[in-house]
């Protein structure tokens, strides 16, 4: 971790998926930055995203596998109803089930070792 | 006025290892081999070399070359940072230093055991400080962990709207797989892909298979560069640098620029195209071949429609018109690439796109050739050239 994202993992560890804002010109950004590239503000704030979003797109990761993950892992593109947009992983699904444009829902993902990670789940009703 | 590096420069050498799976030497060696194979191909003495490029991925200093093969004074040294984004920017930087009397006579090299050495997509690791580690641990945490997750993403996106398929992405692969069986020193020589071979191959990540990635390669590549003046005077015929630019925009991240509105087009290789063409003098229709960056099937069409020899999601149509084959629009990666031929990070594709303009490739096309135009790593900051007839 670093100064300009540990904030964000510390928003994780309390069960939220994290934005950053410009408090300059309140435009949202991710990934974070210290700088904001429109105002040039350094002040900054962070809102919590509802976590709904729709899958922008997806790979199907299968090989090689490394430990530590379930394959077939699944990665999406998250377009946040926020206007940002998140790298993540999709769970609770078979690779079958992913297409574009479906809507998904941030859940938090706990490690066993108890690091968290927000990750995405096919929305109900989807 | 500012110097234009139109003309003024030249690629008077090319020199190359053997590529192989497992060298049995040091990348320190295989530089060395390299760049003394530059030399005797250019007909210069290592002992001239007063400028060194290469990529900052790669181990080996400048300095302790220079001293392997016996060079002396070094009035410039530079290195570029992205991966194989830095293929063309090594070229830039020597141009700049040829035309601007920093240097006389500049190679630059990749030296890479990139098979039993250190391979690409091992993870980072070590304190997240770095601008560059920060960047990864969006995406390391999430199991995306090789190049071919980062650019699948993208690559999905991309077949999804134009109607791409596995097939066309085949059809790349067995392009370039056949200008493979040509050339000796190719991984795919003596190695025949069929479109059913593609598509029983493995899937690593969907939409992409074993087949629409690189190889990971053991060697060397040298290039070197001198005025366009003094290289007619030396051994080989010429390739002339027409232009060269590297390239990086808005939103740009290291294979994961995935926040820009559009991810169906590469806005960094269309800005590449922009500059190299207008420094050049030159349009697509003046290209006769050309060594696209390869390290995924996937980004040879799109840069078609980036670098306009067609338009948007038709790079496709083009691929299934034969357009890249030996005697198509545009045969590309005549040696077969990073693909088929090896993984040197790109610089063994302006290796050949100097063949080519010499004439003595092993996929050399019938037709005359008299520009060329190679690019840089693809989703990274990258660049491109076009290199011309004396």
């Amino acid at each position: 971790m670093g100064l300009d994202n540990a904030w964000w993992w510390q928003m994780a560890e309390d069960d939220k998926l994290g934005i950053q804002r410009c408090v300059g010109c309140q435009t949202l950004r991710h990934p974070p930055r210290p700088m904001c590239g429109h105002c040039n503000s350094l002040q900054w704030d962070a809102v919590e995203a509802s976590g709904k979003g729709v899958i922008c797109s997806y790979t199907i990761l299968r090989h090689p596998q490394f430990p530590g993950y379930d394959y077939p892992l699944i990665i999406v593109l998250v377009d946040l109803e926020e206007g940002t947009r998140i790298t993540s992983q999709l769970v609770g699904c078979s690779p079958q089930e992913v297409d574009f444009d479906l809507p998904v829902q941030m859940r938090i993902h706990q490690d066993p070792d108890g690091f968290k990670l927000p990750v995405f789940e096919l929305a109900g009703g989807a | 006025m500012p110097i234009s590096l139109k003309n003024e420069t030249a690629i008077a050498g090319i020199g190359l290892t053997e590529f192989s799976k497992n060298s049995g030497v040091s990348e320190l060696s295989l530089a060395a081999q390299c760049i003394k194979a530059a030399c005797d191909d250019a007909g210069v003495s290592p002992s001239e070399i007063d400028g060194l490029v290469t990529y900052t991925l790669d181990s080996t200093d400048e300095i302790e070359v220079a001293r392997a093969v016996g060079a002396a004074d070094l009035s410039f040294f530079s290195r570029i940072n992205y991966g194989g984004g830095a293929a063309v920017g090594t070229i830039a930087q020597a141009a700049m230093a040829v035309a601007t009397g920093q240097a006389t006579t500049v190679v630059c090299y990749r030296a890479m055991n990139g098979r039993s050495g250190k391979r690409m997509g091992q993870g980072v690791s070590g304190d997240i400080s770095s601008s560059d580690l920060i960047h990864w641990s969006w995406y390391m945490p999430y199991g995306m962990l090789i190049p071919g997750s980062w650019i699948a993403l993208i690559a999905n996106k991309y077949m999804h709207k134009y109607g791409v398929t596995r097939e066309d992405l085949g059809r790349v692969a067995i392009s370039q797989r056949n200008h493979a069986l040509r050339n000796p020193r190719a991984y795919g020589y003596g190695k025949p892909l069929t479109m059913d071979d593609y598509l029983q191959s493995k899937q690593i990540a969907e939409p992409l298979c074993l087949y629409d990635f690189c190889q990971e390669t053991d060697g060397g590549c040298a290039i070197l560069i001198t005025s366009a003046e003094r290289a007619r005077d030396l051994k080989q015929k010429p390739a002339v640098i027409r232009g060269v630019t590297q390239a990086s925009t808005r939103g740009q991240e290291q294979m994961t620029s995935y926040y820009r509105e559009e991810l169906e087009s590469l806005p960094e290789m269309e800005m590449a195209a922009q500059r190299v063409y207008a420094m050049a003098g030159l349009g697509p229709d003046d290209i006769d071949a050309a060594c696209l960056y390869d390290a995924f099937t996937s980004e040879i069409i799109m840069q078609l429609e980036s670098f306009g020899f067609c338009g948007r999601g038709e790079g496709k149509d083009l691929v299934r018109d034969g357009a890249l084959d030996i005697d198509g629009r545009l045969p590309n990666n005549t040696h077969g690439g990073l693909i088929s031929e090896g993984y040197i990070h790109g610089m063994n594709n302006i290796a050949e796109g100097v063949r080519l303009i010499r004439g003595d490739s092993t996929g050399q096309p019938l037709k005359a050739v008299d520009h060329v135009l190679v690019s840089s790593g693809v989703g990274v900051p990258t660049g491109a050239m076009i290199l011309g007839q004396a």
